[in-house]
């Protein structure tokens, strides 16, 4: 019989612990348990057959760390092949009369996944996927993906699968004591992103016993559309006697499982600590229970690693605007000048001003958009935690952002030509996500909503045919811009209440669109806003730094009665700035006692980064010369701080303040300068390149080094850390820089030092390099032909205002 | 040397970075216990020999030695780097705490292990990369241990660790 055909109606029962048998049967400590496939064939067929007799339907083949990191390509499929016959023999021997299958083993392979570890995404795909070609061509049943405790390595291994099989898959993960994974995923997150890539049964392995898991459980069970599966350990481990005991009796073991069946639950098995005999009492305890029928949810979802956004009338999703090039010119010049620090900024600020999701759209004319946008959104998720939505018209740039992205995305558009559908679908399909769906076709936008309508009606339909589930469609219906159309915010209202209303479905909109050509702007934005909640709206795409927009958000959700005792509001309310906060400031500047403070001087000397950032602007709005603020205010107060750091009467921190309270200061006159389309406030001339070289990871030292060059105006270019010489060589060529800064904590990565050293003198023998870190010194600095060692980030100042000023 | 004087500044910034910090800190640690034979110029763990003179002479006068393995998460990994982007300083503090936090994790379990070791007089920790000791030791504790598995702490080509704020060491029973 078919696994998910037979899963559909009945409670499947997986085997139990394989590890904690061959451990008994002597594997000894650090011993690689696939290699009994081979040496202890008749003990693994043994553990097989004896959990097939006690009632398993799923035995796992014994190959759990079986991967090319562990095992050459010969080893590897030897293990696979003995171990798939290995099963197939238990199978045989076992003649049991229940159904029974056999699932390739699939474990983590060890490795954490860049950026916190050193495995690519695409090595990690790589790897898992040499294991799942094996064994499907030694003929497995299914597909187990097991004990995974970092979802962006499950989200590798489950793409892994399902490019290389259509076998029915099973994914389980290692929850903590905190009911979540190590890397921070809750199950919600976990569910989101594994259905949305197609997983047949979705669930919990090991780490800890049933009891703790319940949490865990519930979860799942909450969130889940396939069936679950559950395969705690056998309670919590301890030593006895210097052997690994479980503290939990098989019967005590059977009746917490019986409870999750009750519950839903609809594959159970156990983990580290059980044996053939856990699951037999199991058995025994769940034969008579009928199993429950898997419940399709209805809401929405979106992920990130961390967590789900579930789309609930009583809290419409907030997707931040910000990241976005149209109409910015400030952001146009970061994403010209590969200036990821400040769109990662913008990022956190909007997660700060209480988003959900963000949009991310790094569309420019003159750059790699694809490039660009796959590295945006690597980086984001690399340092926060929101759900991101993908904006791109490219489905090739959509694609290989989606398949990098840690969870479960929104994707931003799908329309209805049918090229678009034809493109966009198959990638939700593969990678999971929640589209939204412009209800445009390739006649325009219609200008009634009942046109909208039929677009959006027709999508659907589409969607069905490429096997879309309809709770991952959010329909645009699009707004129009009211002062070239006084009907235009009525037929988006209706339409968002008709899709609601007749489809059932999702609607979102991008709000600011409305008031384009209208003065105050933010006003209209946000009743426009707060007349679509009332029409059904499930999110908006906006602009969370006004204030006006939240407020409108806030105050519509605690006036329907979905903020309990309106506390939303108020917190929202009481992080709002005084009216007067500008003046308020500055009064408190003036009355402060000695003249030096209040002075962008004084604050950068303090570190006082808001102070700065406000006293910059408001000299700038009073007409202040931005180089005059630079030379006169900023650099001598840097000069200060860095003297007193050089003579040991600052600390270090002290001096990164200041760093801080003049780049707020620089980000200022940027900001100026790019309204008023002057020069930049930079040095002219090439950029310094710096980087930490291959191999080390740390570069909290060069960081330092690159902030503080910053402070001084040198355009630096930050190639970031673990970085190829030959990379280092092609940008500094590239950029023809005139100085290249190298930075290493580890003896093990100095070698590496020295050749980058060895590649630039080769190909650019006008760049002079100066190196710093750690293990470094001045002779060790000489021995591997740099020109210059900077003990701190003042000394490297210093020789760079030396050398770019030949 | 002038000591110099932390500003009132520093003092808060530094206040934020623990209230941040502590919350993400997830404290994991595992070891084991083995026989131990000094032999020449040679250390046999029974899951492993080394030869480094100054691990010899290190352990010199033990009979076992417990190899562990421990780790902050990767939470604070993610807040430094966070903070890389936004707050250098920021950054800084959290490493510090970091690099403080996983010392006394050790601290704590070395003395666990003095407990636990009846009177037997304990060995101080050393770590792959001390003395002659090579970093590629790395590879046989992570190897007994199942560091990846049991505490989520992984080894990387380059021989160093991921979460960063982690230690490998052992500890000499006399």
């Amino acid at each position: 019989m078919d696994f998910l055909t037979y899963i559909k109606d009945h409670t499947v029962v997986l085997d139990g612990g394989m590890g904690t048998l061959l451990q008994s049967a002597g594997l000894g400590a650090g011993e690689l348990p696939e290699r009994w496939n081979l040496s202890h064939p008749l003990v693994i067929r043994d553990i097989h057959r004896d959990y097939l007799r006690a009632g398993s339907h799923v035995i796992n083949t014994n190959t759990f760390g079986a991967n090319l990191l562990k095992f050459s390509h010969e080893e590897l499929e030897n293990i696979v092949c003995t171990a798939v016959c290995n099963a197939r023999m238990a199978q045989e021997c076992a003649s049991v009369s229940h159904p029974t299958w056999v699932a390739l083993d699939i474990g983590p392979c060890g490795k954490l996944l860049k950026p916190y570890g050193d495995l690519d995404f695409e090595d990690a795909v790589a790897l898992f996927a040499a294991t799942v070609r094996l064994g499907v061509k030694y003929g497995v049943d299914l597909i187990t993906v097991e004990t995974m405790n970092d979802s962006y390595e499950t989200k590798a291994a489950l793409l892994a699968v399902k490019e290389n099989c259509s076998l029915p898959v099973i994914v389980t993960n290692a929850y903590g004591e905190d009911g979540k994974l190590m890397t921070g995923a809750k199950p919600a997150a976990m569910v989101a992103m594994l259905e949305g890539m197609g997983a047949d049964v979705i669930g919990l392995n090991c780490s800890l016993g049933p009891r703790q898991l319940r949490g865990v459980i519930r979860e799942l069970l909450e969130n889940a559309s396939v069936p679950v599966a559950v395969k705690p350990n056998a309670g919590l481990p301890r030593n006895a006697d210097g052997k690994t005991v479980y503290d939990i009796t098989p019967e005590e073991f059977a009746e917490e499982l019986a409870e999750a069946v009750h519950g839903g639950v609809r594959a159970v098995g156990g983990c580290c600590g059980t044996t053939p005999e856990y699951i037999q009492r199991t058995v025994d305890k769940i034969k008579n229970i009928t199993p429950k029928p898997i419940e399709k949810k209805a809401f929405g979802v979106v992920s990130s690693y961390t967590h789900a956004v579930r789309f609930e009338e009583d809290r419409p999703v907030l997707i931040g605007e910000r990241i976005n090039p149209t109409g910015k010119k400030r952001f146009k010049q970061a994403l010209v000048e590969h200036d990821l620090d400040y769109i990662l900024r913008e990022g956190l600020r909007q997660q700060e001003c209480g988003v959900q999701v963000l949009d991310v759209n790094v569309g420019l004319p003159d750059i790699d958009e694809s490039e660009m946008l796959c590295e945006t959104v690597c980086e984001l998720q690399a340092i926060l935690d929101l759900p991101l939505q993908i904006d791109t018209a490219s489905p090739a740039a959509m694609e290989r952002a989606l398949r990098r992205y840690n969870g479960k995305a929104m994707i931003n558009s799908v329309n209805g030509k049918r090229e678009s559908m034809d493109a966009i679908f198959p990638l939700v399909k593969k990678y999971g996500g929640m589209v939204v769906a412009l209800t445009l076709d390739e006649q325009g936008i219609p200008s009634t909503a009942e046109g909208r309508l039929e677009i959006a009606a027709r999508i659907l339909r589409v969607a069905e045919s490429y096997s879309v589930d309809r709770r991952d469609i959010i329909f645009d219906p699009l707004t129009m811009t009211v002062s070239t159309d006084p009907q235009a915010a009525n037929v988006t209202l209706e339409a968002v209440r008709r899709i609601r209303g007749e489809l059932g479905c999702l609607t979102s909109l991008g709000v600011s669109n409305v008031s384009f050509g209208l003065p105050a702007r933010d006003t209209v934005n946000s009743i426009f806003f707060t007349l679509a909640l009332q029409s059904g709206l499930g999110a908006a795409i906006m602009n969370p730094y006004s204030a006006e927009m939240m407020g409108a958000y806030h105050a519509y959700r605690a006036l329907r009665g979905y903020d309990a005792n309106c506390a939303d509001y108020v917190s929202f309310a009481a992080a709002l700035p005084a009216p007067t906060a500008v003046s308020a400031s500055s009064a408190a500047i003036a009355s402060a006692p000695a003249a030096a403070e209040g002075t962008l001087r004084h604050a950068v000397i303090k570190g006082l980064r808001e102070q700065a950032g406000v006293l910059t602007a408001k000299s700038l709005a009073d007409g202040a010369e931005p180089m005059t603020l630079v030379r006169e205010e900023i650099i001598p107060a840097l000069d200060e701080v860095g003297r007193g750091f050089e003579e040991k009467t600052v600390y270090l921190p002290q001096l990164l303040m200041s760093a801080e309270a003049a780049r707020a200061a620089s980000e200022q006159i940027k900001l100026h300068l790019s309204q008023t389309k002057e020069q930049t406030a930079e040095r002219s001339g090439a950029p310094v390149v710096i980087a930490t070289v291959a191999g080390d990871i740390h570069d909290i030292g060069k960081n330092i080094v690159k902030l503080l060059l910053e402070n001084y105006g040198f355009r630096v270019v930050d190639l970031g850390k673990d970085v190829a010489p030959e990379k280092i060589a092609d940008e500094v060529v590239r950029l023809g820089a005139p100085l290249c800064g190298l930075s290493a904590l580890m003896t093990t990565t100095v070698p590496a030092m020295e050749e980058t050293i060895r590649l630039l003198r080769a190909r650019a023998p006008h760049c002079r390099v100066m190196v710093g870190g750690a293990v470094l010194n001045r002779d060790y600095a000489e021995r591997i032909g740099a020109d210059f060692y900077g003990k701190d980030a003042m000394e490297a100042v210093r020789y760079a205002e030396q050398i770019c000023g030949e | 040397m002038r000591t110099a004087a932390v500003s009132e500044e520093v003092e808060r910034e530094l206040d934020g970075a623990l209230a941040e910090a502590l919350p993400m800190l997830s404290y994991r640690l595992c070891y084991a216990e083995f026989a131990l034979k000094l032999d020449g110029g040679e250390a046999d763990m029974t899951f492993a020999r080394a030869a480094s003179h100054s691990l010899v002479a290190h352990l010199a006068g033990c009979t076992h030695v417990v190899a562990f393995a421990a780790t902050l998460g990767v939470g604070l990994d993610r807040l430094i780097a966070r903070y890389s982007r936004l707050s250098p300083t920021r950054a800084l503090c959290l490493q510090a705490i970091g690099a403080e936090r996983i010392e006394a994790v050790c601290e704590a379990f070395e003395t666990d292990i003095r407990y636990a070791s009846f009177g037997g007089r304990i060995h101080t920790r050393f770590s792959p990369g001390y003395g002659d000791l090579p970093l590629t030791f790395q590879r046989e504790i992570f190897r007994v241990l199942d560091c990846p598995r049991r505490i989520g702490l992984t080894l990387n080509e380059s021989l160093l660790m991921s979460p960063s704020k982690s230690v490998t060491a052992l500890i000499g029973i006399e």
